[in-house]
């Protein structure tokens, strides 16, 4: 864990030779599964997640169902070849947290209250991780939600920020989330509302103006291609028909 | 008309008053609720592209029975709610026994949605001279949001297709349709109900749809 054994800047630029305050490329793809109501494939630099929501639709089990409002669901999992040693399947406390968190980011901006005594279920499978997962989970989430035609306030972006080597950066990579001095991870509106804010590691509280801030802007930069994402698949909707079940009655 | 795609959150308006269905209002600007199609007129209305049915007093539906107790049948009506028939509901008087002689689990039934709580129980009737026992045809599902689309402005669209087609067509509010009438009609109705379902969001479809009923049936003659 001692940060002199790695360089985390060449000539200003980091290891994967971005700048500071620069996102890893990503790629949404809206409606990626047939079976979901809604769904999204988000590649977020080395993650690659995948989301699923279904409903809103019944209850089960019973005792959970609420009498004036829809109730969220959200399971976070990592696949067991998600990450370089073998994850062990299963929840963990790791995944139960990052569950309860991520569904925390969106259920403000859900109109539960539309519908009464139901469930809304979005399962988030991480394929492969690079630091950063709850955050690609969380705009694939956003994107999925509103493929299932679920109503909400607004749409919801999550990015994070980190220190290495004493600089604040975007949307860490592997190296920098395990060998940097500090993780922040955001979630929030377009309009600026955070509705998660975790941080792991030390900032002063003037680094953590400037990560936070940082964050922000990188959240604004996914939602744009969020956006352009479920634009595009109106585009392709318009040529590709959606086939109907025929059954015939005797 | 002025159409437009948007997403969650999206400022369709500033002015309160145009709110209408899909959209919500904050500090007096009109927001979108809904990922789909924005059409502006005097109110802004977002029609969705995906999403659930939901039940509204009033709506004409097609059900599958899917259990029987002492005084309702339960009703699947293609919606995260389930539609309760009660034994009062249907237009002859039958003792609780002869329940599943009048419908058993599996019959399915054109309804009407009579009334719907605030904690979503849908309570359906068979009291109309059209609603009642399917018995014969076929039943296609579309999407429950391509029906307004299928029924056209002011019925424009089911009325041409019932009298091209030559079929009876109930259409559920639910996705659900029911068509009716010789086998080589019923396919054409069948394929006409998936090309309104394929091309829901393009301009001129009725015209379309004449010309594409033209064709099939000079095809066939």
């Amino acid at each position: 864990m001692d940060e002199t054994d790695i360089s985390f800047f060449k000539d200003g630029l980091r290891l994967d030779g971005r700048r500071a305050d620069q996102l890893r490329p990503v790629k949404i793809e809206v409606g990626v599964l047939a079976r979901a109501d809604g769904s999204c494939y988000i590649e977020m630099g080395g993650n690659k997640v995948i989301a699923a929501v279904y409903g809103p639709r019944e209850v089960h089990p019973r005792h959970l169902q609420e009498a004036t409002r829809a109730i969220v669901r959200y399971r976070y999992n990592m696949a067991s070849f998600s990450v370089e040693d073998r994850k062990r399947p299963g929840p963990d406390r790791r995944s139960q947290e990052l569950s309860k968190v991520s569904r925390e980011a969106l259920e403000p901006v859900i109109l539960t209250s539309f519908f009464p005594r139901s469930v809304i279920d979005v399962f988030i499978e991480v394929l492969q991780a690079d630091a950063g997962t709850r955050t690609a989970g969380i705009n694939a989430a956003a994107v999925a939600l509103a493929d299932a035609g679920i109503p909400m306030k607004s749409m919801i972006s999550s990015c994070a920020a980190g220190k290495v080597a004493d600089t604040i950066v975007l949307d860490p990579m592997k190296e920098e989330d395990n060998f940097g001095q500090a993780d922040l991870p955001i979630a929030m509106t377009p309009s600026g509302d955070i509705t998660l804010l975790q941080m792991d590691g030390d900032l002063t509280r003037d680094e953590f103006q400037r990560a936070v801030e940082m964050a922000m802007k990188g959240a604004r930069n996914i939602y744009e291609l969020q956006r352009a994402a479920l634009v595009k698949k109106y585009s392709q909707m318009v040529e590709q028909p959606v086939r109907g079940d025929v059954h015939v009655c005797d | 008309m002025d159409r437009k795609v948007v997403i969650p959150g999206d400022l369709l308006s500033e002015e309160a008053k145009r709110s209408g269905e899909g959209t919500y209002v904050k500090n007096g600007s009109v927001y979108s609720l809904l990922y789909g199609l924005a059409n502006f007129r005097d109110k802004i209305n977002v029609i969705p592209l995906a999403g659930k049915y939901i039940p509204g007093p009033g709506d004409n539906v097609i059900g599958v029975v899917k259990d029987v107790t002492f005084s309702n049948w339960i009703v699947d009506i293609n919606s995260p709610y389930d539609g309760l028939l009660h034994i009062s509901e249907i237009p002859i008087k039958i003792e609780s026994e002869e329940m599943p002689k009048y419908l058993r689990i599996g019959s399915s039934i054109m309804t009407r949605v009579a009334d719907v709580d605030p904690t979503m129980k849908v309570e359906l009737t068979l009291n109309d001279k059209k609603l009642g026992h399917i018995r014969a045809g076929q039943v296609v599902e579309i999407s429950h949001t391509r029906v307004p689309r299928l029924i056209g402005k002011g019925g424009s669209m089911i009325s041409m297709l019932k009298k091209e087609v030559n079929c009876n067509i109930f259409v559920g509010q639910n996705g659900r349709i029911w068509i009716h009438g010789s086998a080589e009609d019923m396919d054409l109705a069948l394929r006409t109900i998936t090309l309104i379902e394929k091309e829901a969001h393009t301009n001129g479809l009725t015209d379309r749809i004449v010309d594409f009923l033209k064709k099939e049936k000079g095809a066939r003659s």
